[in-house]
């Protein structure tokens, strides 16, 4: 189909945009690479009154890292940016965010889609809310008072809805510490879909490798957003030796701690077996690196 | 339209600038045209085709500066100062090139709606990976749909063109063509349009039933 009409504003600056978003109201929508807003209107599931394209505004693209070893990835920065990112740039620490990219749509998809329209749309199968999530990332928001950061934890509330205020504008995303035993994996019915499920961990092994110091475990196509798994992360901490048996036990006990929805992708069962699938093999894969 | 919109039900027109295999176009459109639309209905350029209209088939795929996207996932006026190419871009008068020729060789097609994607998509991909691998470039392929042939000729089709680019590359570093005993790059250092026809199909089966419809 074809979106409805609207008025379409280019903004200059960040500022600018703001302060737009504030005059329009609820009748705005922001727009960056559109690869989900812009299917929405086709359909007609969006009909925004005003589209506010922050998509040229300069310094809004790319990864840094700062003093204390974290990662800032610019809201505009692309997809495949972060995919392509040279090894310097990610180092050992942030090498899960350029793997999971496989997982988000298709190459044309990822050279307009952006990191931050993606963690704003809130989608709960999205990777990049999942990473957020798994990895304590802040979000950082810009709005007529200025910035403020948000945790990744306070930042979903539910189904595409966010803490983000309407006039406020995501700007960047800081993931504060390396991760270098993380992984993300996922199934979907074709490649590129939205998952099904997605699962991701990241683990920290004791020196020597006997056992678990501390481990996190996030899930996403289960509920509403991506939700942690205490009950998994404990498993994994408590339970011994790492190996095939743990992250099986582990897998398990994750699957049965959430209470996935029955749809059109799965029923819960099949949620399940699926979780029990993927929670073991992103513990092999994060273990792997 | 909502009824707490009517301003914007008005034909809002917009005045854009958009640069289209090489040459620059103004126009008077609506907002909300997709770039798609644009190219098709605006500009007359209806090489690139329309299909889903939400980023799932890639029917619509043009490269913007360079890089493979959906032209029904994005608004035209996103666009301005962006180069755009379609596929009108690829063929010099009635020569195809060298992409083209490869999937006329390898039957990469056969009722063609969705070949300009598929064209516009290697053509992206091969830009930024002259040396992609068979495996990278069926994961590439898996990004636009074809109804008729399965996939196995267009991944034949864009490995054969990077290896003969590959191939046209080397020879032209090297000053001077030589064999080095691989028998598809020592073909490879012709150009497409000295290659006789079927040589392209020594390594696949050209008469096999899959493809014979």
């Amino acid at each position: 189909m074809k979106p409805a009409a609207f008025t379409y504003h280019r903004a200059r600056d960040v500022e600018g945009a703001t302060r737009l978003l504030a005059e329009l109201g609820d009748e705005a929508k922001v727009i960056a690479g559109g690869q989900s807003l812009v299917a929405m209107m086709n359909f007609r599931l969006a009909r925004p009154g005003h589209l506010v394209d922050i998509g040229g505004l300069a310094g809004l693209a790319g990864l840094r890292t700062d003093s204390g070893g974290g990662l800032h990835i610019g809201a505009l920065t692309t997809h495949h940016a972060v995919e392509t990112a040279p090894a310097d740039a990610l180092g050992p620490g942030f090498a899960v965010l350029r793997d999971a990219m496989r997982w988000v749509g298709h190459l044309p998809i990822r050279t307009r889609g952006t990191v931050g329209g993606s963690l704003a749309h809130g989608d709960a199968t999205a990777e990049w809310c999942l990473l957020a999530v798994l990895l304590d990332a802040e979000l950082v928001a810009h709005g007529p008072d200025g910035e403020r950061r948000i945790a990744a934890a306070e930042f979903f509330h539910g189904y595409y809805t966010t803490a983000l205020e309407p006039d406020e504008i995501l700007v960047e995303v800081v993931f504060p510490r390396p991760a270098p035993h993380a992984a993300l994996t996922e199934f979907a019915e074709r490649q590129g879909d939205f998952a099904t499920v997605s699962a991701a961990v990241d683990l920290e092994p004791a020196d020597g490798g006997g056992h678990f110091t501390a481990a996190r475990v996030a899930l996403g196509g289960v509920d509403a957003m991506p939700v942690r798994v205490p009950e998994a992360e404990d498993a994994l901490v408590s339970g011994g030796a790492p190996g095939p048996e743990l992250y099986a036990r582990t897998a398990a006990v994750a699957a049965e701690s959430v209470d996935p929805p029955s749809d059109g992708n799965g029923s819960a069962h099949y949620r399940r077996v699926l979780i029990r699938t993927l929670v073991a093999r992103a513990c092999e894969e994060a273990m792997a690196r | 339209m909502t009824d707490n919109a009517p301003e914007h039900t008005a034909q809002q027109r917009q005045l854009l600038s958009l640069d289209v295999n090489g040459e620059t176009h103004e126009l008077l459109t609506e907002p909300r045209r997709t770039l798609v639309d644009v190219l098709r209905h605006d500009l007359r350029l209806t090489g690139t085709h329309v299909g889903c209209e939400h980023g799932i088939c890639g029917a619509c795929t043009v490269l913007l500066d360079g890089a493979p996207v959906r032209a029904c996932l994005m608004f035209a006026a996103q666009a301005e100062g962006k180069e755009i190419r379609t596929v009108e871009s690829l063929a010099d008068g009635t020569r195809l090139n060298d992409l083209q020729q490869a999937f006329s060789e390898h039957h990469g097609l056969q009722c063609g709606f969705c070949t300009p994607g598929f064209l516009m998509l290697a053509e992206g991909f091969l830009a930024e990976r002259p040396e992609a691998s068979k495996e990278e470039i069926r994961e590439v392929v898996a990004s636009n749909l074809c109804r008729c042939t399965g996939y196995q000729t267009i991944v034949e089709a864009i490995d054969d063109c990077a290896a003969r680019r590959r191939a046209a590359l080397r020879s032209r570093l090297e000053g001077t063509a030589h064999h080095n005993g691989d028998s598809r790059d020592s073909e490879d250092e012709n150009t497409s349009e000295t290659v006789p026809p079927g040589a392209a199909c020594e390594e696949v089966p050209c008469g096999s039933t899959t493809r014979s419809r």
